[in-house]
């Protein structure tokens, strides 16, 4: 067994049972805690294949950003005596039905799948090649999708600061909803 | 390594380690080669960590005397140097309290994250020609990255303890680092158009010509001065120290934590500020590339006779010194004051640097 797959199986162990954790787990902070594990697991996956790019998109997006926003939501809105009720069998059950035959369709799809193996060592991704095509407006390029998101994401923080702002001092001229 | 002289050593380690793993390589299997080496590697930041987490809470201490006209300490050892060491033994010591109706994983778990997340931004910084742990062709934003998850640490040991100052102090460290990354980032990115690379050994060997700071002049200069208001933020260190404001939140986040527990926080909170001055040297001030000016061959000489190592030394406690008068000289910020001064200031500040910096760069007009 060479050093890689030893990384490999040990990186899948902790995404698999991190992933079970965080879903099982009747506390709400443990479960955003396990979820930071497998997004860091995951990254080192990505490290592992030497795209250490979207590794580290992974770890600032993910772990760095999501996850702390996650975390810090929960701070605002739960207390540490704070459990969840379990579930009633009924849903459990129909949820395991759901997630079986979703695992299985998965299963069959990648075992169908022909993977061509390489024995090539992982190449580095250059950034400028990066840089370049998340740039370019031309052929392969990202410019369009990258302006859209942008867009899509300037109108949601916009909706954001709206639902969040206090009303005018008379209180009166207010586009929030009253009751 | 027979032939040059012992000293060598001090100004290119890239023999002695290559030596080592060549010698490593020959006596075992590949596998075996890399983890010893990871070993060595993994021991040695250990020591260092040490090292330079009880020198700083020294200096620290002596600075903040000087400041306030003090002496210090001064009773363990000549000018008091063996004090933090006196008190690193009183700590291992002391009981480590566990604390009723605490989520006691997370509550464990909390020091180690900070620690963890100290150690991997450590292995990418370049401390001398050839000591180099990890070398990603993406530097840094391997360190912005990484360094985003620290947050994480407080913020379990905030909401964990089971605590009114703990949680209190947990938030308003998270509204601060959160918000004074983004300023933190776009600082480096700055810096990163000038230099053309993320790489942090290209980058330093961009340097052998002139330090950024003087080749990226005004650009340069307001993104340094960012860079150290914003990496002084994301310390939690004074006048930013809010999260742990002794007046109002007793300790802040780390109340509750005892003994060593507390002294992870304690010396990740110096070794944090560690990492930011070395960052700050390597990309502002050249890391350990001696003081080069263009083409003057007999000045860039002479300055060559000074190791890299000290070099990089040198400057990282320069600029550790000056944060430390940060922390000293100004007053503690209210929290509305700091975000004020983040989201109002330094961001707008930063986004328009940017441009002019990539102006500078696509008209020549730097160094």
């Amino acid at each position: 067994m060479t050093a890689n797959q030893i990384m490999f199986i040990l990186f899948s162990v902790m995404i698999v049972t991190f992933s079970i954790l965080t879903v099982t787990s009747r506390k709400i902070l443990r479960a955003a805690v396990y979820l930071l594990f497998v997004l860091v697991s995951t990254s080192g996956l990505y490290f592992m294949l030497n795209y250490q790019f979207l590794a580290a998109i992974q770890l600032t997006l993910y772990a760095g950003g999501i996850v702390v926003l996650i975390i810090f939501s929960i701070l605002l809105t739960s207390h540490i005596s704070q459990k969840f009720e379990s579930i009633e069998w009924k849903k459990s059950f129909f949820t395991a039905l759901a997630v079986i035959g979703g695992a299985i369709v998965t299963i069959v799809t990648i075992l169908d799948h022909r993977f061509a193996a390489s024995k090539q060592a992982a190449a580095e991704v250059n950034m400028r090649f990066i840089g370049k095509s998340l740039l370019w407006t031309g052929f392969e390029g990202y410019a369009l999708p990258f302006e859209v998101i942008s867009v899509l994401l300037i109108a949601a923080m916009v909706a954001a600061i709206v639902i969040a702002k206090k009303s005018g001092p008379s209180g009166s001229d207010s586009q929030t909803l009253k009751k | 390594m027979t032939s040059e002289p012992w000293w060598k050593i001090f100004y290119d380690f890239t023999p002695f380690t290559k030596s080592i793993d060549e010698g490593l390589r020959s006596s075992m299997s590949p596998f075996w080669a890399v983890t010893t080496e990871m070993v060595i590697v993994g021991i040695l930041f250990l020591l260092f960590y040490a090292v330079v987490g009880l020198f700083l809470v020294y200096w620290e201490r002596k600075v903040c005397a000087f400041i306030q006209n003090r002496l210090g300490p001064n009773r363990i050892g000549p000018y008091g140097i063996f004090q933090t060491v006196a008190d690193l033994i009183k700590l291992l010591f002391k009981e480590l309290i566990p604390i009723k109706n605490a989520d006691s994983f997370l509550f464990n778990l909390a020091p180690y994250i900070v620690i963890i997340v100290n150690f991997m931004v450590l292995g990418a910084i370049p401390f001398g020609k050839g000591l180099h742990a990890i070398d990603f062709n993406i530097g840094i934003f391997y360190v912005i990255a990484v360094s985003s998850m620290s947050v994480i640490g407080v913020l379990l040991a905030g909401w964990s303890s089971n605590s009114k100052y703990s949680l209190i102090g947990a938030m308003r460290s998270g509204a601060m680092i959160v918000s004074y990354e983004l300023s933190l980032g776009l600082a480096l990115i700055t810096m990163v158009i000038l230099a053309g690379s993320m790489q942090l050994s290209v980058i330093v060997e961009a340097q052998r010509t002139g330090w950024f700071i003087f080749k990226g002049h005004i650009p340069a200069f307001i993104a340094f001065i960012i860079y150290i208001i914003s990496g002084t933020a994301e310390t939690n260190r004074g006048p930013f120290d809010l999260a742990e404001a002794e007046s109002e939140l007793t300790a802040g986040y780390h109340t509750e934590y005892s003994g060593m527990k507390f002294a992870f926080f304690y010396l990740a909170e110096f070794i944090n500020m560690f990492i930011v001055a070395s960052i700050a040297s390597t990309i502002f001030l050249g890391g350990w590339m001696p003081l080069h000016i263009g083409s003057w061959e007999g000045f860039n000489k002479i300055m060559d006779i000074i190791p890299p190592f000290i070099w990089y030394l040198g400057k990282t406690f320069f600029i550790i010194y000056l944060i430390m008068l940060l922390k000293w000289t100004f007053p503690r910020l209210r929290i509305d004051q700091l975000l004020t001064l983040e989201w109002k200031y330094l961001l707008p500040i930063n986004l328009v640097n940017v441009l002019i910096m990539a102006f500078l760069v696509l008209m020549g007009w730097h160094f």
